[in-house]
């Protein structure tokens, strides 16, 4: 039985973050006064406006910083979108704890910059990517997906990114390479729930090929307007809209091209509950709760469930997996 | 003296479902303010559990005869909590949709288990009077030991409901177990201890 070691500090000892922002706040501009007011003219190059940067392009290393040059709902929906309170103080992300609120209470100390992407495995050109160079080829797109939990509760999300298929073509993956495997960053001293066995880490995820390259799939940067935040797998992460929200991943630090199923994480910890395809499936339940239902967050108190759709939706992939038994590939 | 300490214990039990009426009100419930909801009255339900579990085992380690007085206060408290649980699932949960409710409990482990144990409760909170323990005399003793097979349930539910079985439900698992474990060593214990007695006799 696995157990969970108690984080080193009690949640009444950490700070809350409206307090701590407004201390920042104030070393800020107490900072950039002092500075002002001693090297004024060192201070004025040190500011560049961020307008000036080409478009399509961000400081993507930069967590909540904004984004700009992005093809504004480049896929969308008519449904409410949830709001950023809402999509950064609600998250699943063990790495950081199992509590819903502990990915934006422990995600601070992470740190995003440099962030290096490997790309490797079964394919032509291989290579270590900083963040910038692999996203900045790429148009930004951003695509408001909405995302369905395993949990059985969804959200609206205003994703930017690009997508998978164009960062593949540009690896020339080997007509062997039938699966992508993708890795999430190890790094425990940072990520407090990595020195707990939950889970085997690194996180690991994958897609069959095709799946990868179906044009719903994007690597998201960033979430209403700026970059990501921590707790929402800053700064690099997969979106995968038709399929439960542990298949996007979060935090990629490679993407190995493979020709086999390769392991992922929920699967290797639990293959009865959580299979490799974890398509949205109103039909096939979770062993333990109905997957028939969602609940919509943001609809305060009296919120009632929503059908959940066959792929959430997304029709549009099925095609992907005709003829295949979706109660045996679960 | 013992008033008093009666009524603070009271208020103490009190306490957790007046916070979350305020927090409801006002509007300070979590981001799914229902599983909020679920959640804190659920380990409140639980806590209450191994309170009421853990008065016998206390006074037999340590003599302390009164703290009896307070069983019943826990017991009923922990039936507060499960029913205002029970209820915030049919109503904000399921929103009274009777037949995804029987469903869930038919078909849902964990919710089966979670129903199982708030049933057997029932008949413990309506004999939990002066009159019914006179009336039912040693059969009452009897009946309320289907505390254990609830408190069983309610660990199992705990445990069931969450995506890996780590941390807090099973902390609370163990506790429920040792607490268990302690009536039989217990009962073991009587029985070796008549048996010698028998010899010596």
């Amino acid at each position: 039985m696995l157990l969970k070691r108690n984080p080193d500090i009690r949640a009444s000892e950490i700070t809350d973050e409206r307090v701590y922002l407004k201390r920042r706040e104030f070393i800020r501009i107490a900072g950039s006064a002092a500075l002002v007011a001693a090297a004024a003219p060192l201070a004025a190059c040190s500011a560049e406006p961020l307008g000036a940067e080409p478009a399509g392009t961000g400081p993507f290393d930069t967590t909540g910083s904004p984004l700009t040059g992005y093809k504004e709902k480049a896929v969308t929906t008519d449904e409410k979108l949830n709001s950023f309170e809402d999509i950064t103080g609600y998250n699943n992300y063990y790495e950081f704890g199992t509590g819903k609120s502990d990915p934006k209470a422990y995600s601070g100390s992470l740190k995003t910059s440099p962030w290096t992407v490997k790309v490797d495995g079964l394919c032509n050109k291989p290579a270590d990517y900083h963040l910038e160079d692999l996203i900045k080829p790429i148009q930004l797109e951003e695509r408001i997906y909405r995302l369905r939990c395993v949990e059985a509760w969804s959200m609206v999300i205003p994703w930017i990114g690009v997508p998978l298929a164009k960062v593949i073509e540009r690896a020339e993956p080997t007509s062997k390479a039938t699966f992508i495997q993708f890795t999430t960053l190890l790094r425990p001293t940072q990520m407090p729930g990595q020195t707990t066995s939950v889970l085997e880490w690194p996180y690991v995820e994958g897609l069959r090929m095709d799946e990868a390259k179906h044009p719903l799939a994007i690597l998201a940067v960033g979430m209403y307007g700026k970059t990501l935040l921590n707790q929402n797998g800053a700064p690099i992460r997969l979106v995968v809209p038709w399929k439960y929200g542990f298949k996007s991943i979060k935090s990629i630090v490679r993407i190995r091209f493979v020709d086999k199923q390769p392991e992922t994480s929920w699967s290797l910890s639990n293959l009865q509950e959580y299979g490799f395809y974890s398509n949205v499936n109103p039909q096939v339940d979770h062993p333990r709760w109905s997957q028939a239902s969602e609940r919509r967050l943001g609809g305060g108190l009296v919120n009632s469930r929503i059908p959940t759709k066959m792929f959430n939706g997304y029709d549009e992939v099925a095609p992907l997996y005709s003829g295949m038994d979706l109660r045996r590939y679960y | 003296m013992h008033k008093a300490a009666k009524a603070l214990a009271f208020f103490a039990c009190l306490a957790p479902v007046v916070w979350l009426g305020f927090r409801t009100a006002t509007g300070r419930l979590g981001i799914n303010p229902v599983e909020d909801l679920e959640l804190t009255t659920g380990i409140w339900a639980l806590r209450l559990l191994v309170l009421t579990l853990a008065i016998t085992p206390l006074r037999r380690i340590t003599g302390w005869n009164r703290i009896i007085q307070y069983r019943r206060m826990f017991g009923l408290f922990t039936f507060f909590y499960v029913a205002l649980h029970f209820s915030i699932y049919v109503g904000l949960d399921e929103f009274f949709a009777l037949g995804a409710i029987l469903k869930d409990v038919a078909k849902r482990p964990f919710i089966t288990m979670g129903f199982t144990a708030f049933v057997l409760m029932i008949p413990l909170a309506l004999t939990s009077t002066k009159g019914w323990i006179r009336r039912l005399g040693k059969r009452w003793q009897l009946l309320h030991r289907l505390i254990y097979i609830s408190a069983v349930c309610a660990a199992i539910h705990y445990l069931w409901k969450v995506k890996v079985m780590i941390g807090s439900p099973v902390y609370y698992a163990i506790v429920i177990g040792l607490l268990l474990a302690f009536r039989v060593l217990w009962e073991l214990r009587s029985a070796k201890f008549l048996k010698t007695q028998r010899i010596t006799a």
